[in-house]
């Protein structure tokens, strides 16, 4: 089985976040592998113990994702390729980054491409099924289970809380929801394993495409932090007067009435 | 010069560190009011290969640095001080003495399991008579034939309730100018004559498992010697070096906890109109505890590498587990006042933080026996 895992590296939205013009500042931010791609990784490697073959993760992004591809490779994943777009692309978007793996994946005879259902950061949940869709593949997304039997797959997805049970075939792209597995730590052995895998770093000249085909179909007008949450407000009184309030206060003031 | 940790080492930190806050943080309180061994983090640890870190591969170990090592350390005691320190002590005092000193069939029997994670062994240094003079050894060993029997007292055994075996000091015999001839001996667990009690009401450090055991004609076969017969006493000096790194490591977790404790507190804590991180005597608090954290964890950094390298380290190991435990009391001292009364509360761990932390100036060499040996190097 040749299963390709695609991971990007974010920041820790459970850390501390701060924007200055415009931007997200990534001095004091943690970095991680994208929480659901690490549901991702987990399942790939757990499918390639049970049926044999592959698992290469593949990240879009800068030198710094080599951090994310070696801990994948700790956990248990074979190859790593970092395609770094640093020089080449200044704003990509979802666009942008399915275009590249799409690129890169088309000759590879993947059986099972595994993504995240989102990337905690922009949280579009496109790059899969855009990857999926350039690659003429059929997809899934946010699945909690998946059994492979010969070339049949039995798939559990989420569908906002409830469950729905899919049968598709190989090969396929789908991405991981919450749930689907528990991903493990690195262990040491596996950390040290690491150095000695594969990581192989790309550029776009190396995958035939030029900077304007890769270009963003979308324009980032403003990055801002939602706005403080106000302490709360306790009403009191009569219980008809408070009812009374509380209408003019939605309509005055949260204005959503 | 570089102050760069390796990738592997960064991948290790952030690894230990998820792991700690998962399987280790969350039960630290509970552990600490109980003063329960968190038997289940042990064996999760041995399975993601950290019991085994500073031992090479062909012993079941990971391979690691000596870095690695107090780096795990650090994680784990900024979780919880008790399951830190059982966590160095099975490594440095458990593990380690048969590492650099044992035969070939040692390592396979005792060290193998140890470093994989299947088994905890203790190191049995101390007695009610014999602390920091550890020359005071009153527990003995006489060769019986193809035997050892040994009649003694330990104290304050680190996780000896869950010890495969015990290396023992013992004298054994009495130099030309009178003083005693102390040896080591790997002594089994449950060997008959072995008596391990564990209820002693710690202070600190819970979490951790404390004994004493008493040694009644224990007979164990003259193989079990660790090492050299004569230099029991400088194979012990040696492994406490090491383990002082160690010791140091934990110290600059809990004082890590402390600071990053006392400064997320000090922003949230409003009084006269604003957050008291405002007010510039708690300000000067926090950045001397940064500065001294900074300071610690260098000083372990740099006595870890030192060992790394085949280097002398006993003298930075010394400072550095000096230094470090007392900026951990410090901190976790200062993390109470910044927090005021409700640094006084168990509920907010500050309070447990100082407890932990007063252990690290004691065991493993009293702040003072450390001024002695960096007195010592220097010349004194
Ligand atoms: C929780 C815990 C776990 C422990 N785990 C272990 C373990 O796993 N294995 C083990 O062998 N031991 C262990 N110990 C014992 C520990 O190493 C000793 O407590 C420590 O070495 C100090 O010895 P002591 O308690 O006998 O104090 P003492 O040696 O009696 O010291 C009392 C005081 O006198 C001072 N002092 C002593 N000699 C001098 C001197 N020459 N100059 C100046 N001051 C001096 C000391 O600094 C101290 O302040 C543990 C202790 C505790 C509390
Ligand atoms: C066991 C116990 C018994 C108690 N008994 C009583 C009692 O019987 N009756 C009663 O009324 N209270 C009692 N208290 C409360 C006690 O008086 C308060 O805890 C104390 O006054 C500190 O207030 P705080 O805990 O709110 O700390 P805070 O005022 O929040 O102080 C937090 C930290 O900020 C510092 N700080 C605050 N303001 C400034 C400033 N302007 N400049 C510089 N630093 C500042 C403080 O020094 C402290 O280090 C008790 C507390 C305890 C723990």
């Amino acid at each position: 089985m040749n299963i390709y895992v695609l991971l990007k590296r974010t920041f820790d939205t459970e850390e501390k976040i701060s924007v200055a013009n415009g931007q997200i500042q990534e001095d004091g931010a943690e970095f991680i592998i994208n929480p659901y791609d690490e549901y991702a990784v987990e399942e790939a490697i757990q499918i390639r113990d049970d049926k044999g073959g592959e698992v290469t993760v593949v990240s879009v992004g800068n030198e710094e994702a080599e951090k994310q591809l070696r801990t994948a490779l700790a956990m248990g994943a074979d190859k790593a390729v970092l395609i770094n777009t640093e020089d080449d692309v200044e704003n990509g978007d979802q666009y942008t980054t399915a275009k590249i793996l799409a690129e890169f994946l088309k000759d590879k005879e993947a059986d099972l491409i595994i993504a995240g259902n989102v990337a905690i950061d922009g949280g579009s949940g496109q790059v899969g099924p855009r990857v999926a869709d350039l690659l003429g593949m059929p997809y899934v997304t946010t699945i909690t289970e998946i059994k492979i039997e010969g070339e049949s797959v039995h798939i559990v997805r989420d569908v906002e809380g409830d469950s729905e049970k899919i049968e598709t075939k190989l090969p396929l792209l789908v991405t991981a929801q919450q749930g689907l597995n528990d991903p493990r730590y690195p262990s040491l052995p596996g950390i040290m394993k690491a150095k000695k895998k594969p990581l192989d770093e790309l550029e776009l000249d190396d995958l035939d495409l030029d900077e304007d085909e890769v270009e963003a179909k979308t324009e980032t007008i403003a990055v801002f932090l939602p706005p403080k949450k106000e302490a709360g407000r306790i009403l009191e009184g009569e219980l008809s007067d408070q009812v009374q309030e509380l209408v003019n206060l939605l309509h005055s003031e949260a204005k959503v009435i | 010069m570089n102050f760069e940790l390796t990738k592997e080492q960064q991948m290790l930190k952030d690894m230990v560190r998820s792991f700690a806050e998962k399987e280790i943080k969350p039960y630290a309180q509970e552990l600490d009011k109980t003063s329960g061994f968190n038997e289940q983090a042990f064996k999760k640890m041995g399975e993601l290969g950290l019991l085994g870190i500073p031992f090479p591969e062909e012993y079941g170990g990971s391979g690691g640095d000596t870095v690695s090592y107090a780096i795990a350390v650090e994680e784990i005691g900024k979780a919880c001080g008790g399951t830190g320190l059982s966590y160095a002590a099975a490594i440095s005092l458990g593990a380690s003495p048969i590492f650099y000193f044992g035969t070939e069939e040692q390592k396979q029997e005792w060290l193998v399991p140890m470093a994989k994670g299947e088994t905890l062994g203790s190191f049995g240094l101390t007695e009610p008579n014999a602390g920091s003079d550890a020359g005071g050894t009153r527990t003995k060993a006489v060769l019986d034939g193809d035997e050892y029997v040994i009649n003694g007292e330990k104290c304050w055994i680190t996780n000896a309730g869950f010890a495969r075996q015990i290396i023992v000091t013992a004298v054994t015999g009495k130099k030309d100018n009178g003083r005693s001839i102390i040896s080591a001996i790997i002594v089994p667990a449950d060997a008959p004559g072995v008596t391990i009690s564990c209820n002693y009401d710690k202070m600190g450090v819970r979490a951790s498992n404390t004994c004493e055991i008493v040694l009644e004609n224990v007979r164990v076969p003259k193989e079990n010697l660790l090492g050299d017969s004569q230099k029991g006493f400088s194979q012990f000096l040696y492994t406490l070096d090491g383990g002082r790194i160690s010791i140091a490591a934990l110290a600059v977790g809990i004082a890590q906890a402390a600071l990053e404790k006392a400064l997320q507190y000090a922003k949230e804590r409003v009084q006269f109109g604003q957050s008291i991180s405002k007010f510039q005597a708690i300000q000067f608090k926090l950045a001397d505890m940064a500065t001294e954290v900074e300071l610690a964890r260098n000083l372990v950094h740099k006595s870890a590498w030192l060992k790394d390298q085949g280097k002398p380290f006993g003298k930075e190991a010394a400072m550095a587990k000096l230094f470090a435990s007392e900026t951990s009391f410090r901190a976790s001292n200062q993390a109470i006042q910044i927090h005021g009364g409700y640094g006084y509360m168990k509920e907010y761990d500050v309070e447990r933080f100082l407890r932990d932390a007063k252990l690290l100036e004691i065991g493993e060499g009293t702040s003072e026996i450390q001024r002695l040996v960096i007195a010592r190097h220097l010349g004194c």
